[in-house]
């Protein structure tokens, strides 16, 4: 039987912009039902730590859409709503955080997160270019950055930026640019992703009728290996294909998806993974505000093999890879009696190294990770298992 | 008392048959008009009905195209008070099958053309209409879908007097869709199409139109008989081959199956025989009686042989043998189908098949897909080439990769047809160019009437057999109409062209060109490979070679990047969703050498459709 469930993610799906690459759930702030949608969610809380019972909360994530596009006074309510239902199953070491957008924080809103226990904050600032931000819809500007950032180290001491690479007319030399001025900030932690196209966006129509410049995959992937080396050299280290830390600092509740544990997934179109099952909530936010009992749209119950790959394809996406002698612990058999014939493959192709602990992701593997993954899909040799 | 009708009650009754074909273009309504007809005379109630009954296969339904034949009986009381037998006998719709719809058009005296009120005349209703004519069918022209928004019944009937040259004055107006015009139609049908003219007390001319293999039963046959008549328990005999049967039952399709003891003059149904091998029963041959048989064989008659070769291989090894008995289940019911297994270096063990042109292969290679769960590499369609070696030897090569090395040729002759175009004369000029390209010699052209031309042109087969006909459908705006007559194998200078992926030559790719374009279309292939072939971790070179001289290269580059670097959050499915694509997309390639060879890229060096 699983473990209770350690991390929770929260789900704000309001922006006062809409960028042109999100696919996320997300509604254009103005005239929303906030409100009711706050009161949808601490119902969803309820109801679900009710039903799937935990007093060991070791991470908290507000995400959205914009969490920071809530007013002061919303933003008062998520705090207490946060510290009435979640705060008590906690443990001390709480990682506490939520997204931020440079141009939405005042000095105010910061304290009241702090006050209601954040501890732990990531500015979507995607690049210190401002014709880039422009072009990708981003309404606040490198000035911005600047101010909110000094302004939430005065408070906080876990700060985190999101960049973007591989943006429309996106030059390696601004990447080098990005990355120094990343440095001036007070920050122990980056993200750092590559602009991918999904369907339903400004980006992707843009795409379709040939009006997007793209740097090209030979210049995306210098990119990226620029990022992982400057980001590197100067301290901050690679932990995840896409995140980057001082020593301590990792994110703790990305490291939940990643290991293949268990979490709670609340609002609009959030994501849970509990008691071995994989569900989705209902993404239209007029229908998770009526939901009747828990607003899951649908739930799928994984299979044993499919637990397996997602162990490897999620894990692979760490440094550190995956621990032989987890996997055996979680699920009786050891990897190489699963996948073995996988591993050999890709060690061929040398998209993973393995040492005696860990399998992991060979640095060249890393800009070809998708192939290493894909590898483990369906491949699960399962004949001595009982399932 | 007699089972059997006496001749006076024979006669009276053949006067009452009506046997008609409905012709049609793709979605002008032939299927729907069929069910109405149906409805209509009460075969079936509509609560019966499966919409478009005759159709029956889901790759037909899909495709909007007949591949099996189906006849139906069908009762009809007029407006004259005489009840009518009326037999609706469907034709399917494709230039590969031209052979099939001219036998089932023989089998008629009639034919309904429906032509769509808004869309107007097609291409393919022009060709089946020569075909009819050819026959010296009765033609009922109906204007269909007139509920249709933007229907023009009277331009349309303009048309059918124009580019037809039929008299549609009293073309009906209908709306199958609707069931608006069922009644008038059948009305004509009774009016119009004469009733059969055969001697019934001559010896048995019965003809085949179409064949199918049944498991309880046998080879079936579905035939029309022409003279004479046919009982269970009687002796016959396949003119074209001599062999005999007993029959052992005879049916008619009302459309259920109903068993009948005889079949007379004008009558179309279904004859069992024990007949164990398909290729017994060719579609255009005469049955007769053994005892009393006919000294002539019905006209018309023509043995279907494979015209265009390809090799079948298997994307997983271990399906080979599932892929032996998929075709060996398939030429029980396609006696065009031919197969034998082959080797290749590059895709391991599989199997060179015949087809009669490039729509029958694909449906076998769907069918093969779909029905029987086996994902195929096809390599490029060839034609049998005739090899002289220096040595003297002749020798039949249907597989590119088996021609001998130049120095060895000393002379190869490839498959000529005679191929007749039938187009309205607006487009000669671009019809003329068309062969021209296709290294065909200009034979004759013809007026027909004050609109219709005949072009005749000999043309490789070679060249036919890819994309002709779509390429002759785009440059007349789908008017022109295409039959084709082998005419024998005259020498040309061919060369072969070799692929090679990675630097090794990969056989499966191989094929033959004419000296003269053998370098351009080198340039083509290896630019369309290398867009095909999706990047490896390492480069690929791709080169294009005749004998050992390299006449195209390009380079596949190597895969950078292929990674996720987005925030997906908690939504793990979805994650898990796109690498299940990418995962499904290797299962359709083949791993040639250390290159992954998506199926498309086999085909693709035959479309020379150069951007």
């Amino acid at each position: 039987m699983a473990a209770m469930a350690k991390a929770v993610y929260l789900h704000i799906p309001f922006c006062e912009h809409i960028c042109y690459y999100c696919d996320f759930n997300k509604v254009f702030l103005k005239n929303q039902p906030v409100d009711d949608y706050l009161d949808a969610l601490e119902r969803e809380i309820v109801l679900s730590l009710e039903q799937y019972p935990t007093d060991e909360i070791e991470t908290i994530f507000i995400g959205g859409g914009t969490p920071t596009a809530l007013d002061e006074v919303q933003m008062k309510r998520l705090m207490d709503m946060v510290e009435r239902h979640l705060l008590p199953l906690a443990t001390k070491n709480i990682e506490y955080s939520v997204e931020a957008n440079p141009n939405f924080v005042s000095a105010e809103k910061l304290d009241t997160m702090k006050r209601g226990g954040v501890n732990r904050v990531s500015f979507g600032v995607q690049t210190f270019d401002d014709g880039g931000l422009e072009r990708i819809g981003r309404t606040h500007r490198a000035d911005d950055v600047f101010a909110t950032v000094t302004e939430a180290a005065k408070r906080f001491d876990n700060i985190s930026i999101d960049l973007m690479f591989g943006l429309p007319e996106q030059t390696l030399e601004q990447i080098e640019r990005d990355l120094d001025l990343a440095f001036k900030l007070p920050i122990q932690h980056v993200s750092s992703y590559s602009l991918i196209l999904e369907p339903h966006t400004v980006f992707a129509i843009q795409d379709r009728k040939g009006k997007l410049r793209l740097p090209g995959e030979d210049i995306e992937v210098a990119m990226y290996l620029k990022v992982m080396e400057t980001l590197e050299r100067r301290g901050l280290k690679q932990y995840e294909i896409s995140n980057y830390s001082v020593e301590g600092r990792e994110s703790r509740h990305n490291q939940v998806y990643w290991r293949n544990e268990e979490y709670y997934g609340f609002g609009a179109g959030a994501h849970s993974y509990l008691n071995g099952e994989r569900r989705a909530n209902v993404a239209p936010i007029p229908h998770y505000i009526k939901a009747e009992g828990l607003p899951v749209r649908s739930t799928t119950t994984l299979e044993t093999f499919e637990r397996m790959e997602e162990e490897l394809f999620l894990g692979l996406r760490m440094r550190s890879g995956v621990s032989f002698e987890t996997f055996e612990t979680k699920y009786g058999v050891s990897m190489e009696s699963v996948f073995g014939h996988v591993l050999s493959e890709l060690k061929a192709k040398q998209l993973i190294e393995t040492t005696d602990t860990h399998v992991r992701l060979t640095e060249s593997g890393l800009p070809l990770a998708n192939e290493a993954f894909a590898a483990f899909i369906g491949e699960a040799r399962l004949n001595d298992v009982t399932t | 008392m007699n089972p059997y009708m006496n001749k006076q009650e024979l006669e009276n009754r053949q006067k009452k048959i009506r046997n008609f074909s409905i012709i049609a273009h793709i979605d002008h309504g032939k299927s729907t008009l069929a069910d109405r007809i149906l409805e209509r005379t009460g075969a079936l109630t509509a609560r019966e009905m499966k919409e478009q009954t005759l159709d029956a296969m889901d790759l037909e339904r899909e495709r909007g195209i007949t591949i099996k034949l189906n006849a139906v009986k069908l009762n009809y009381t007029a407006k004259d008070g005489v009840e009518y037998i009326l037999h609706l006998i469907d034709t399917p719709g494709h230039v590969d099958f031209t052979y099939e719809v001219s036998r089932s058009l023989a089998a008629c005296e009639g034919a309904v053309l429906v032509v769509d009120a808004a869309q107007g005349i097609e291409a393919q209703t022009l060709a089946n209409v020569y075909l009819a004519l050819d026959n010296d069918l009765e033609i009922i022209p109906v204007i269909n879908k007139i509920d249709l928004p933007s229907a023009d019944v009277e331009r349309v009937r303009q048309e059918i007097e124009d580019v037809i040259g039929l008299d549609a004055s009293d073309a009906v107006p209908a709306s199958a869709k609707a069931g608006i015009g069922i009644e008038e139609i059948l009305e004509q049908i009774v009016e119009l199409v004469p009733p059969p003219t055969g001697d019934p007390s001559a010896p048995l001319q019965a003809l085949i139109f179409d064949s199918y293999y049944d498991a309880y039963r046998g080879v079936v046959a579905s035939i029309r008989v022409v003279n004479g008549s046919v009982k269970v328990g009687d002796k016959v005999q396949m003119m074209s081959t001599g062999k005999s049967f007993e029959v052992t039952d005879l049916g008619v399709s009302t459309p259920k199956p109903l068993s009948v003891k005889e079949l007379n003059v004008g009558d179309v149904g279904t004859l069992s025989a024990s007949i164990k091998t398909v290729g017994d029963v060719r579609v255009g041959d005469t049955i007769t009686l053994a005892k009393n048989p006919s000294t002539e064989q019905l006209p018309g008659y023509r043995k279907m042989n494979p015209m265009v070769y390809c090799g079948l291989y298997p994307i997983d090894a271990a399906k080979y043998n599932d892929l032996r008995e998929a075709l060996e289940r398939l030429q029980l019911s396609d006696a065009a189908l031919e197969f034998e297994p082959e080797t290749s270096q590059a895709l391991g063990f599989g199997f060179r098949s015949g087809f009669l042109g490039m729509l029958h292969m694909e449906i076998i290679q769907e069918r093969i897909e779909r029905e029987f769960g086996i994902d195929l590499i096809t390599t490029a369609p060839s034609v049998i080439y005739h090899v002289t070696t220096t040595s003297g030897d002749v020798i039949h090569v249907d597989n590119p990769s088996k021609m001998p090395e130049q120095q060895k040729v000393e002379l190869i002759e490839e498959p000529y047809v005679k191929a007749a175009i039938m187009t309205p004369n607006d487009y000669v000029g671009s019809i003329m160019e068309l062969c021209q390209k296709k290294r065909g010699s200009f034979i004759d052209m013809e007026y027909i009437d004050t609109t219709r031309v005949k072009i005749t042109y000999d043309i490789p087969l070679s060249e036919i057999v890819y994309d002709f006909f779509d390429q002759l459908k785009s440059s007349t705006k789908g008017y022109a109409s295409l039959d084709y007559d082998l005419i024998g194998y005259r020498p040309s200078r061919l060369v072969k062209m070799d692929i090679l992926l990675n630097n090794e030559l990969v056989d499966a790719l191989s094929f033959i060109v004419h000296r003269d374009f053998a370098y351009e279309r080198g340039k083509v292939i290896v630019e369309k490979l290398k867009a095909l072939i999706p990047r490896m971790q390492f480069e690929v070179p791709i080169q294009a070679a005749v004998s050992t001289k390299i006449v195209a290269r390009s380079t596949i580059k190597a895969l950078r990047k292929n990674v996720l670097a987005k925030c997906y959050g908690g939504d793990i499915s979805r994650k898990r969703k796109l690498l299940e694509k990418q995962k499904e997309g290797k299962k359709r390639m083949k791993m040639v050498g250390s290159v992954e060879v998506p199926q498309e890229a086999f085909m693709s060096v035959l479309s020379m459709d150069e951007e």
